[in-house]
């Protein structure tokens, strides 16, 4: 979702014009901050490569689940409604919450 | 349209001295066209005429036809064994499925043989790591080709954080006649036994296996990006985000760690590595490539642990002209050494550079994929294009190079010419021989016929992986869903 532009002043539009024509990667990044203001100060930094380094985490903590389980004993933990494929939040997650990854089963279609 | 400009430095005068300062004068002009190096042998790339020009025709295509794409049949990677004559794929589903090429049909002496598939497994599977609430994905993120010592073949593949060895062994006979066992497998009674008889290997329909012959774990706390085997063919390097790793490929219970960039507080993270690998002839010598543009030559003689780089490989840039995307577009996808092992290519978003390892200051040679997306990287940003990597390959002979990019378009760049092709991998010219017709695409104005403009082009399709058999003229490219293999016309 994109933010709201904001009221852009002729001196920024007449710069932005020039660079579009002697940078248009300047332009690009003119957009970009347009759009974005609150966008990170270092460009492509640590905030953006962490984040890399975080892929594949899923919000499971075997600690919670017990100690709720503990809790509540004989009653049912709150699950994520059906069509929520995300686990945030108050609930917590179950095992069955996380998203069912099983090998293929199916040969590859390349191989058909 | 202007044409697109290549900035072109002029090759190094000889093996070991680095240019002087006539030669790195010639800074943006286009070399001239006479000027051929004597002793390139290897056939011209297509393009303005001239006899000797290659034109590359359909071949095959392998995969499913239809547009829904099932996310497990997406392509990871693409790699010929030593040959060529095998070619292995894998995908987002965790399996391999490797092709052989036919023994060549003298009678039909227009085309090399057809690949074929010859092999298909399930390589990795997901896990679920609790202890670190992490996915792992199944994901083959490589698949290297050991060289082939006896009958069976050996690669290695590897996920986000195990890399395993598949020997891939034919079976074409079979032992009958037991006395003690029917054909079936069941077991005779003892007491009917009255004669006896030499058990004897008889032929059967040929039967491929592959198994798991080493398994490489619990070595990467973060994504393994890269393996690459030495040319010592006994150790092999793993990369993943900060680290590499050294493997013997007999040994699984522990590895040596060659290069740590982990900072001692990880708020101080402004890199990561991004590729690695061996140089083709120096067993000593390596190479690891970063998100900032910089490429780090180690020899592990030096040290124990190579986190001093002995060269260091950096292109000046104009501070001038930095971007919020500068760094982005700066990261280099891939690192590639050239089959002679005196050159290596990189690629990062938008250009192709090859680097003579002699000089670090700057590449030699530059080749723009797809510069017209400059002007589009605040989209390309916000829909995560920016991010994406693309691989390059070198051709046996080293003279040219190739890469993906959108639109299931691919770019040749012939090193020798300075000529440059765009070509399409479509399902529309799937006749086998059909020469594929040159692609352009229109960077602003006025639209040619047959061009296509920036606007139009489909940034899902993206050719990410791409392959040259290591000898001949055949080039493996994978759609998103596909694999499509292109041969230079024959005759």
């Amino acid at each position: 979702s994109a933010a709201q532009l904001p009221e852009a002043c002729p001196e920024t539009l007449r710069k932005e014009m020039e660079d579009k024509v002697t940078n248009p990667e300047k332009a690009e990044e003119a957009k970009l901050k347009a759009r974005y203001p609150h966008l990170g100060q270092k460009p492509g930094g640590s905030d953006f490569l962490r984040k890399r380094l975080q892929k594949g985490q899923k919000y499971f903590d075997s600690g919670d689940y017990n100690m709720a389980k503990a809790k509540m004993k004989n009653k049912q933990l709150p699950t994520a409604a059906p069509d929520k494929t995300e686990v945030t939040g108050d609930h917590i997650p179950t095992p069955q919450d996380l998203p069912q990854r099983k090998p293929s089963l199916v040969a590859s279609k390349l191989a058909g | 349209p202007q044409p697109l400009p290549n900035r072109c430095h002029p090759p190094p005068s000889s093996l070991s001295t680095p240019l002087s300062p006539g030669e790195r004068g010639e800074f943006r002009k286009q070399r001239p066209r006479g000027t051929q190096q004597a002793h390139h042998l290897q056939r011209n790339m297509a393009g303005a005429g001239g006899g000797n020009d290659i034109q590359w025709c359909f071949s095959q295509v392998k995969g499913a036809v239809d547009d829904d794409v099932a996310e497990a049949d997406i392509i990871s990677t693409v790699e010929f064994n030593h040959s060529g004559e095998l070619l292995a794929t894998g995908d987002k589903g965790g399996r391999v499925v490797i092709f052989q090429q036919e023994q060549e049909n003298k009678i039909q002496s227009h085309s090399r043989g057809e690949y074929n598939v010859y092999s298909t497994f399930q390589s990795h599977e997901p896990e679920f790591d609790y202890l670190k609430s992490l996915e792992i994905e199944e994901k083959i993120n490589k698949i290297r080709w050991l060289p082939q010592k006896n009958a069976a073949q050996f690669l290695l593949s590897t996920n986000d954080k195990t890399i395993k060895l598949w020997k891939i062994s034919e079976r074409d006979k079979r032992p009958e006649g037991y006395n003690l066992k029917e054909e079936d497998g069941r077991y005779r009674d003892p007491t009917t036994v009255t004669t006896l008889r030499v058990p004897v290997f008889r032929p059967m329909d040929l039967m491929v296996e592959a198994s798991p012959r080493r398994i490489f774990a619990n070595a990467h706390t973060y994504h393994i990006n890269s393996i690459s085997i030495n040319s010592d063919y006994e150790t092999y390097l793993s990369a993943d985000d900060l680290r590499i790793n050294l493997w013997h490929l007999e040994i699984t219970d522990r590895s040596f760690n060659i290069v740590d960039i982990k900072p001692a507080n990880m708020e101080e993270l402004t890199e990561v590595i991004t590729a690695a690998e061996f140089h083709p002839n120096s067993c000593n010598t390596f190479v690891y490539s970063s998100s900032k543009g910089t490429i780090r030559l180690c020899d592990m003689r030096a040290s124990a642990l190579c986190d001093r780089h002995s060269k260091l490989f950096e292109e000046p840039e104009d501070p001038s002209n930095r971007s919020f995307f500068s760094e982005i577009i700066s990261s280099i996808s891939d690192v590639k050494f050239s089959h002679s092992g005196r050159y290596m290519m990189t690629r990062d978003y938008l250009s192709v550079k090859i680097w003579d390892l002699n000089m670090e200051n700057r590449p030699v040679e530059t080749y723009q994929v797809h510069e017209y997306l400059r002007s589009k990287l605040c989209s390309l940003y916000e829909n995560d294009c920016i991010f994406d990597k693309f691989e390059c390959c070198w051709n046996g002979s080293d003279s040219v190079v190739m890469t993906g990019s959108y639109n299931n378009f691919f770019r040749m760049f012939d090193r020798n010419t300075k000529r440059d092709i765009t070509l399409e991998a479509s399902r529309e010219n799937n006749k086998p021989r059909t020469i594929l017709k040159p692609r352009k695409v229109c960077a602003s104005g006025k639209r040619k016929k047959d061009e296509i403009s920036v606007d139009s082009l489909d940034f899902n399709k993206k050719i990410l992986h791409t392959a040259w058999h290591p000898k001949e003229n055949i080039i493996a490219v994978a759609t998103t869903n596909n694999l499509y293999i292109f041969q230079d016309k024959v005759n």
